[in-house]
């Protein structure tokens, strides 16, 4: 059955059409057709899921591919397997959660619902193409509607938030550019399939060159992630950004990066990633203990799961270079493929769980609290027990309790990363203490402790933010019971990497 | 001979010697008339134009004139910009009574004939005619606003300057003269190849000035943000695609078919990367929006030189140096007179070219705002926009050269173009003020902008049919 990815792909763009005709004044029929199509995404992506063969994770189904630009060797080629098609879930799933979230936005409703569908397209398009150029295009597409929704639905900031973030990843993705290009310039014939070219690899007989590339892929990913010390636009767009925006960005965009070094850089350029995977692995390590050094000392709520984030995505990095490390002796093949089914369950695991605090710190910042400053709560246990309920179990997930999502994922990288990188994972565990501390603290001054009097009249989650946080609890815990099946899938289409990297 | 051959060139002669009767005999409220003629005249002109694409190559009147397909792309992107110039020049002077109206839409027709010539030219005689024709042209109608200080100091500045650049370019057409004995660039070729180089580079640099001047290639550019600030915006715009693209093909000519191949590489690399960086870095800081794309389009130019550099690969290729620099020609035209388009636009709605004032013209004017972000993005290079795919073959061509220093180069600054072009944007959708009415952009606003905001995402999404268009173009320079 062809089509389906199609269909999950320009789906939202298709809605975000349909807003055009709506009038701005309708402001419901706005935000209902904005949920319907988000919803339709959404079980669309779970039908595919459902069409995937899991005995078949590791090789891409649903394939498309038709001639794009033929002149130049570029296809729209699209396809699925047990690594992006997660992410496409995961996608799908918290874009529908944004969408009914941000029912409270008021201002220039009929613009933001169009941004946020045409975002969920290209972040969907960069996890379903197998053509570089095509990827390309959905990973700068996808920055062209974020830079407008920080940089006009976002905080006091909002404008440089929103310029810093444009220019980094530009910057970087102009990097990447030039190294997709050093690949296809090499491939004989040219051709821009990803699939053709990792099956051919075409830069394995020059290592300079392929060094090369790999710097490109590296800032472009890199900055994405993002990896230190190309992550100071990260606390400022997530802090700035509104809050479906951090969830989105948290959520979604910061696994791109990871995502890219994963499917393109791991299996096209295996040995420049294996010569430089020491250093990304203490880019990695320095990221997990700074960002929660960093986010220890945040009295703002946004910005210490921003910093929370940088330590996160540290552990998913981790994972990766690992893998990438051992990809090429048989003797830790069991490690690395340990490794790289852990960073990619912590990417998922990251999303729904980062996902669930940011629209938390958002119900309280743009709701009656007006404020996200962890100093001035205390005591909210007693006023809004589901709220309160809630950040405490996706605070608890975060750091790693076992029986919710985040264990798993990290319990797979560490058991991986602990075979090839020893010392460097013992020093990453200080990042998880760290995080244990932080988020504990978090807990204490927000829910503990006297109630401060100006927080007497605040109202709990109301029922549409129940319904909006609901989804992603439920996860969180399934997953974390039983991971089987999930871990299963990834798994398979990690090992399928990971066999052509060997 | 085949008149066929020339027929675009003597359609262009007929139409604008008519518009010029046609003037004559309309009252000062008929003018527009003379405008629609010419638009419909200028459409009529690509169809002989677009008809000599597959015409085997050959030159003309005495080998000094040559018809082949890359000359004939040049036409039909000269009439093109001639097109959208004219139709933006018609709403320039909508409601703008007196001035010259008659006269400048006439004068853009002549100007189209000689830019379709000077693409042609294959002799240094002919080609120093066209370029000064085109040259007297464009300084007359830079002053045209003979009732604007600002408009008749950019005809004279303009004037002077290009008059010193013209001079040293025909300096350096005596050098290639005298060493070779002729003045026909194909049997120039050959005789200057067992020149010395450093001979060949001193004549290379001194045509250069000409060239780079209508180019607005560093060091020759600094007449660029005057006379682009002073002139008005239809005829800035046609200085920045017109002017330029033609001035490209003049150079291609020269440098591919006269002079040695090598020798002016170095050179001519050194001052792609000093253009874009120095269109860059002044264009971060400017606050007027016609300035701002004035150092905007010399960097622009610095980009291109990327593809007229990068020689080596077979032009049906990508990397591609020459086809590269045709698609990001093209390109350009739709993108850069489109910006211009709204620039005319929001002069007429907000009296003023100032950035900071195009808050709110988002919720003033939606059609033109969103035009001016497709330009804005595609000037950038971001896809799917038309100029993401000319970059993306300009620096393909430069790693397939050899010359991946100026590819990162290129991309530098392409991350800090970013800065500016996306203030604008930011400007246009900030919160608009509480005055802030709709206003309509006119009719025929909306039609150009529709349709050059539509070229710059067809360009970007479907390059196929234009990716092939410009490897024909190429492949028949050399006759």
């Amino acid at each position: 059955m062809t089509g389906v990815l199609s269909l999950v792909l320009w789906l939202p763009a298709a809605g975000a059409l349909v807003l055009l005709a709506v009038p701005r004044e309708r402001v419901a029929a706005l935000r209902v057709t904005a949920l319907a199509v988000a919803l339709l995404d959404l079980a669309a992506a779970v039908a595919a899921g459902a069409w995937i063969d899991p005995a078949r994770a590791g090789t891409l189904q649903l394939v498309e591919r038709v001639p794009w630009i033929p002149s130049i060797g570029i296809s729209y080629h699209l396809g699925a397997d047990g690594l992006s098609l997660p992410l496409v879930v995961l996608t799908a799933l918290l874009v529908v959660l944004c969408v009914a979230y941000s029912w409270r936005v008021e201002t220039r409703v009929k613009d933001y619902m169009i941004l946020l569908l045409l975002l969920h397209t290209g972040l969907i398009g960069v996890f379903l193409a197998q053509d570089l150029f095509l990827f390309y295009v959905f990973w700068e597409v996808s920055l062209v509607p974020m830079y407008f929704l920080i940089g006009i639905w976002g905080g006091p900031r909002r404008g440089y938030a929103a310029m810093k973030f444009f220019l980094y990843t530009l910057a970087g993705s102009l990097a990447m550019l030039l190294a997709i290009l050093v690949v296809y310039l090499h491939a004989t014939p040219r051709t821009f399939d990803l699939v053709e070219l990792v099956a051919r690899r075409p830069l394995a007989q020059n290592l300079p060159l392929a060094v090369l590339a790999f710097w490109g892929f590296f800032l472009g990913f890199g900055v994405k992630v993002p990896l230190f010390p190309f992550h100071t636009w990260l606390p400022d767009a997530y802090a700035e950004a509104p809050t479906a925006g951090s969830v989105l960005l948290a959520g979604v965009l910061s696994k791109l990066g990871a995502y890219g070094f994963i499917r393109i850089v791991l299996p096209l350029l295996p040995d420049a990633f294996r010569q430089f995977a020491g250093l990304t692995a203490v880019l990695a390590v320095i990221g997990a203990v700074y960002g929660g050094f960093v986010a220890l000392a945040q009295t703002d709520f946004k910005r210490m799961i921003a910093y929370s984030s940088v330590g996160h995505l540290g552990y998913v990095m981790l994972g990766v270079a690992a893998a990438a490390a051992a990809g090429g002796g048989a003797a830790l093949g069991d490690a690395a493929g340990k490794a790289l089914t852990g960073a990619t369950l912590q990417m998922l695991a990251h999303g729904i769980i980062t996902g669930a605090l940011f629209l938390v710190a958002g119900v309280l910042a743009d709701g009656q609290a007006r404020t996200g400053n962890l100093t001035e709560f205390g005591g909210l246990w007693a006023r809004v027990p589901v709220l309160s309920g809630v950040a405490v179990l996706a605070m608890l997930a975060s750091l790693g309790l076992p029986g919710l999502m985040g264990f798993v994922a990290e319990f797979l990288i560490f058991l991986g990363a602990y075979q090839v990188f020893p010392a460097l994972t013992v020093l990453a565990l200080v990042g998880v203490v760290l995080t244990v501390a932080y988020f504990l603290w978090a807990i204490y001054r927000l829910f503990f402790g006297p109630l401060n009097a100006r927080w007497a009249a605040l109202p709990d989650l109301d029922g549409r933010e129940r319904w909006v946080l609901a989804p992603l609890c439920g996860v969180m815990v399934v997953v974390g019971m039983y991971p089987g099946p999930l871990v299963a899938m990834i798994n398979a289409a990690v090992t399928n990497i990971l066999g052509l990297v060997r | 001979m085949d008149l066929r051959l020339i027929a675009p060139e003597l359609w262009l002669g007929v139409l604008s010697l008519g518009l010029l009767i046609v003037e004559l005999l309309t009252g000062p409220d008929g003018k527009r008339l003379v405008g629609w003629i010419g638009v419909i005249g200028l459409v009529l002109a690509l169809a002989p134009s677009w008809a000599l694409l597959g015409e085997p190559p050959r030159l003309l009147f005495a080998g000094a004139y040559a018809v082949d397909a890359f000359a004939a792309f040049f036409k039909l992107v000269a009439v093109l910009s001639g097109i959208l110039v004219l139709l933006a020049a018609m709403a320039f002077f909508r409601g703008r009574p007196g001035g010259h109206e008659g006269e400048v839409y006439t004068l853009i027709v002549f100007m189209v004939l000689g830019l379709v010539a000077m693409a042609a030219s294959a002799d240094l005689i002919l080609l120093f005619l066209v370029i000064e024709f085109v040259s007297l042209v464009s300084y007359v109608l830079a002053g045209s606003l003979k009732a604007d200080a600002k408009s008749s100091e950019a005809g004279v500045k303009y004037f002077f300057f290009g008059a010193v650049a013209s001079a040293i370019m025909l300096y350096g057409f005596s050098y290639l003269y005298g060493a070779g004995g002729t003045t026909n660039l194909y049997r120039l070729g050959p005789r200057l190849a067992s020149f010395p180089e450093p001979f060949v580079v001193v004549a290379a640099a001194l045509v250069l000035a000409g060239l780079g001047f209508k180019i607005s290639l560093v060091p020759f550019h600094q007449w660029t943000p005057d006379v682009y600030e002073g002139a008005p915006a239809p005829v800035t715009a046609f200085l920045s695609v017109g002017s330029k693209a033609a001035a490209f093909a003049a150079l291609a000519r020269v440098l591919y078919v006269a002079l040695p191949p090598g020798a002016w590489v170095p050179v001519l690399a050194a001052l792609a990367a000093v253009t874009m960086s120095v269109g860059n870095l002044l264009a971060l800081s400017q606050q007027n929006i016609k300035r701002m794309l004035a150092y905007s389009s010399i960097a622009q130019a610095g980009y291109m030189m990327i593809g007229v550099v990068a020689l080596t690969a077979s032009p049906t290729q990508v990397g591609s140096g020459i086809a590269a620099v045709l698609y990001y020609l093209l390109a350009y035209v739709f993108t850069n007179a489109g910006a211009f388009a709204v620039v005319v636009a929001a002069e007429r709605l907000l009296g003023s070219d100032t950035i900071a004032d195009y808050v709110g013209f988002g919720r003033r004017a939606p059609l033109a705002a969103f035009a001016m972000t497709v330009f804005m993005l595609s000037l950038t290079g971001i896809p799917p926009t038309a100029l993401f795919w000319g970059k993306l073959s300009l620096f393909g061509a430069a790693l397939q050269s050899g010359l991946a220093w100026l590819a990162i180069v290129g991309i530098l600054n392409s991350a800090a173009s970013l800065y500016y072009y996306l203030g604008v944007v930011r400007v246009m959708y900030a919160q608009a003020p509480v005055d802030a009415v709709p206003a309509s952009e006119g009719a025929l606003m909306r039609v150009l902008l529709v349709v050059a905001a539509g070229a710059t995402l067809v360009l970007g999404i479907y390059p196929e049919p234009f990716v092939r268009l410009v490897q024909r173009a190429s492949l028949l320079l050399r006759v």
